[in-house]
């Protein structure tokens, strides 16, 4: 059976600093949500799977994010860990309407 | 046309460079399944002691991640054991239940360790040391238990010892011979490395036999036959390993101590092979990796059908993995009635070599102290190279090139990822390669314990000739860019840029938007260029200096407010103490800067923890001033000769907030007795009758170094005034991330006390910092007037779902 998602609004898209993250918690869910440099939004699970960093505090460049904690570099598409070290976080599909962010969970 | 279908045993480094090898003879003609017993990928074994020590992590010894068995279609059952092997028939059984079929069959399966089997041995407490599951158990223990003790002083057992005294244990090493490493030293060496170990803190108890673990669920304690007992809570056996034969002997395989093989690998029942430790070559069973590559290179040709000479045989070369000791030992060691020796012993430098020669020729050789030599003297051993030639060689001045130059294509310079000599020059020349890094990423070569470097850079220098440029080994500020920090800085400066994107776009980098190397070093750059018009870029910078207070590994952060010149107050003291009640602070700790650290406040509470506080930030977190250390000086100490603390405190209150390109910390003493340890900071003070002495590039961390006496000065004027010039010019001149010791080493003191014996330069240079010093703001204070910083980056947003 296909699990339903809901849809929440997050915040207004300009609460958001642009190549930062934000930290956002629905429920037991922490996510971080990215301003990326193009304007574009995204949100991944907030915690690098090697060390368990929080991944909304890293260093965002084009799409990616360095976790602060042991520089691991995460892509925030989808969600894999580059290379040379492996592992993947958890995507949140993001959409933004009338300047308001919301998430898919 | 169906694939011949390989099945592995052992998914470990003997096993898995074998496949490795078929893949490179042919990557499509094999249908290949591995059975593992261990739940990991393959991995680099002879890493686990650095991964036991701290050097490492598990993730960093992976050889073959789980990608590289999908990319080249290899069935992987890890954490599967093969029960039983049909000869017959060809299928080989699992413990759940599978059932595989084979054309050929590699046996791979490695050692067992050897566990002594004394009463008690089946303790709790009582481990072995092979595996990743090992290596687990024991840091586990250093949790909770104190006391370690390893049986066997062989190779295994010291790094293992060494690991544990790392991981804060007390270490008891219990070896049954009257000198450590027998198999490996001779005795002035064994008992060479004895005496360096226990400086490092390892005790020894010599000639012991144990005979019984005592205790009761778990282990508590150690009997030894001549009665004596220790205490323990912890037993690590190494005490040696054995091949792992009983699957293959079960099977009808023949089996001595190994199981045995020819020159191709096979042993005894047609297409079977067996490669690594487990299996016996010549009356031979080996123990090291070198020799596992050799092996899988003559079966993987024979398995194809390639015509190749066999193996025939190994010498042995052993180097300890211990930090602090060097020890290196090839071949022959022991001495009998045919051998002559060449020996040099240094008890002054502690250095010790004995070269082993019979009939002439080189046969083995045991370095300790200074292993410089060890890669020469492996090749020529190996060789059974003329004395002639070692005696030759060793007059050369440059070993190095020479070294490398006469190398055969097929020798070694990787033990730990078997990269031959030809397999670098190749791909130097293929690929285009020119720097260590590019080859450890082409090639593999370097990248497990990194002894072979100086090889590989010999190599680039002998293969590139004189295009290759020693000084663009690291020039590139990172993979970003191929300009260096001087380069980047000049356009700066030149273009007048004032934007990190506009200085990626204009200098062409190479990636969206920079990466965690390059953003915080051009955000620093700009702003030591242009320090009142360039505005701090916020998103370039590394967490601890964006937020303010260090973060900690479970995402909270560390709160260190100003207390200059470790100086404090009744008043400031209660504040602290209050608001470490109000926001439950874990853990409150003195740090060795002379201040208070409050541990464990969540993001959120900050601002609030900070505008409770009304103190200054201590910039504990900071690339700029940490804190000046200062004694208690004339005011109070009989010895003092000057007013030591009122000098750290000027001192502290001017420079402090500064950006630096790393972390800078201080210390003022009042005397030469140097209770603040002005002789390990950046800038060290130490007041003599009459004045001040400033030291500076020492360093207290990772690099230990004393630091440089850089001048004298009568008066206090005098020390603001070549404080400020030497931070400038460090400032402008070093390396996003160089502290000052690797500054000042890099430049020289002399080129630095030149440039800054000039009092127009001092003086343009102090202009220049208190122009970037008016630009500076107390963050926190800005935060706490802040709604928008503190939305953007200090609060979570709580979303609520129906869920």
């Amino acid at each position: 059976m296909e699990k339903t998602l809901e849809k929440v609004r997050i915040a207004s898209i300009h609460e958001l600093p642009e190549r930062m993250g934000k930290t956002v918690r629905i429920g037991d869910l922490e996510l971080a949500v990215f301003k990326l440099g193009n304007g574009q939004v995204r949100a991944i699970e907030n915690r690098c799977p090697h060390k368990g960093g929080v991944l909304a505090e890293g260093i965002v460049s084009g799409e990616h994010v360095f976790c602060p904690m042991h520089d691991w570099k995460i892509c925030t598409a989808d969600g894999k860990v580059q290379a040379p070290d492996t592992g993947c976080v958890s995507t949140y599909k993001a959409v933004i309407e009338d300047d308001d962010i919301y998430l898919f969970i | 046309m169906t694939k011949e279908k390989i099945v592995l045993i052992g998914n470990g480094m003997a096993g898995v460079r074998s496949i490795e090898e078929l893949l490179k003879i042919n990557s499509d003609r094999f249908d290949i399944t591995i059975f593992g017993e261990e739940p990991y990928p393959n991995y680099n074994r002879i890493q686990l002691s650095k991964v036991l020590q701290g050097d490492t992590e598990i993730a960093d010894i992976t050889l073959n991640d789980w990608n590289w068995y999908a990319e080249n279609n290899i069935h992987i059952y890890a954490g599967e054991k093969v029960s039983r092997i049909d000869t017959e028939k060809k299928m080989i059984y699992t413990d759940k239940e599978r059932v595989v079929v084979y054309d050929k069959l590699i046996i791979a399966t490695g050692s067992v360790p050897f566990i002594i089997p004394v009463p008690g041995h089946e303790k709790k407490g009582v481990t072995a040391f092979r595996d990743i599951k090992d290596c687990e158990k024991m840091i586990n223990a250093s949790k909770q238990y104190k006391k370690a003790s390893v049986i066997g002083g062989g190779l295994l057992g010291l790094e293992a010892a060494r690991g544990l005294l790392n991981l804060g244990m007390e270490v008891n090493v219990i070896h049954l011979a009257d000198f450590l490493m027998e198999r490996q030293l001779d005795e002035t060496a064994g008992k060479m490395l004895r005496k360096e170990l226990e400086k490092q803190g390892m005790n020894f108890l010599m000639n012991k036999q144990t005979a019984e673990i005592v205790g009761g669920e778990r282990v508590e304690g150690i009997r030894f036959n001549d009665g004596e007992e220790i205490e323990t809570d912890l037993v690590v056996m190494a005490a040696g390993i054995r091949p792992n034969t009983s699957l293959a002997k079960e099977s009808g395989i023949a089996v001595n101590r190994g199981i045995l093989v020819n020159d191709y690998m096979e042993t005894n029942i047609p297409d079977v092979y067996a490669v690594g430790e487990c299996a016996e070559h010549r009356e031979v069973v080996y123990g090291l990796v070198a020799p596992l590559y050799e092996q899988g290179k003559a079966m993987a040709a024979h398995i194809c059908g390639t015509v190749a000479a066999g193996y025939e045989g190994s010498v042995l070369s052993t180097q300890l993995k211990v930090s602090g000791v060097d020890v290196f030992s090839v071949g022959e060691i022991v001495e009998d009635e045919e051998t002559k020796t060449i020996k040099m012993f240094d008890d002054w430098k502690g250095t010790y070599k004995k070269v082993l020669i019979r009939d002439g020729k080189m046969a083995g050789a045991v370095l300790f102290g200074d292993t410089g030599e060890g890669n020469k003297l492996l090749r020529l051993i190996n060789k059974k190279a003329d004395v002639e030639d070692y005696m030759g060689a060793a007059e050369e001045t440059d070993g190095g090139g020479s070294l490398v130059a006469s190398m055969d294509d097929s020798e070694l310079i990787c033990g730990c990822n078997g990269v031959s000599k030809g397999d670098i020059v190749c791909a130097i020349k293929e690929n285009g390669l020119t720097t260590v890094d590019e080859v450890k990423g082409c090639t593999g070569a370097s990248r497990s314990c990194g002894g072979c470097k100086p090889l590989v850079v010999d190599l680039l220098a002998h293969t590139l000739g004189d295009s290759f440029d020693t000084s663009t080994q690291k020039e590139a500020i990172c993979g970003c860019t191929a300009l260096s920090r001087d380069e980047v800085v000049e356009a700066i400066r030149e273009k007048g840029l004032n934007h990190t994107k506009e200085v990626m776009n204009v200098l062409g980098w190479e990636t969206d938007g920079g990466c965690s190397k390059c953003r915080p070093a051009l955000n620093y750059y700009l702003g030591m260029i242009n320090p009142t018009e360039y505005e701090d870029e916020k998103a370039s910078k590394f967490v601890n200096e964006r937020m303010h207070g260090n973060i900690q590994k479970d995402g909270t952060y560390s709160v260190v407010p100003r207390m200059y010149g470790g100086v404090t107050s009744a008043d400031d003291l209660r504040k602290i103490a209050d608001v470490a009640d109000k926001y439950s602070v874990p853990l409150i700790k003195v740090t060795g800067g002379q201040r208070i650290d409050l541990f464990g406040v969540k993001k959120e509470d900050l601002p609030g923890m900070w505008a409770d506080l009304d103190m200054p930030s201590g910039y504990a977190y900071g690339k700029t001033l940490r804190t000046v250390k200062t004694c208690v000086g004339e005011s109070f100490c009989r010895f003092g000769t000057q007013d030591s603390m009122s000098m750290g405190i000027e001192m502290e209150k001017k420079f402090e907030r500064i950006g630096t390109p790393h972390k800078v910390k201080m210390a003022v003493s009042a005397c030469p007795r140097n209770c603040a340890e002005s002789g390990i900071k950046d800038i060290g003070v130490v007041g003599v009758d009459g004045g001040w002495e400033i030291y500076v590039g020492g360093n207290g961390g990772t690099h230990l170094r004393a630091a440089d006496l850089f001048c004298k000065v009568k008066t206090n004027e005098e020390v603001m005034e070549m404080t400020g010039a030497f931070m400038q010019y460090y400032r402008e001149d070093a390396v996003y991330l160089e502290r000052t010791a690797a500054w000042v080493e890099r430049v020289g003191l002399d080129h630095i006390k030149q440039v800054l014996s000039d009092k127009a330069t001092r003086d343009a240079l102090n202009a220049r910092i208190d122009e970037a010093l008016s630009a500076t703001k107390e963050p926190w204070k800005e935060v706490i007037e802040s709604e928008k910083i503190r939305k953007e980056l200090y609060e979570t947003e709580l979303v609520s779902t129906t869920k």
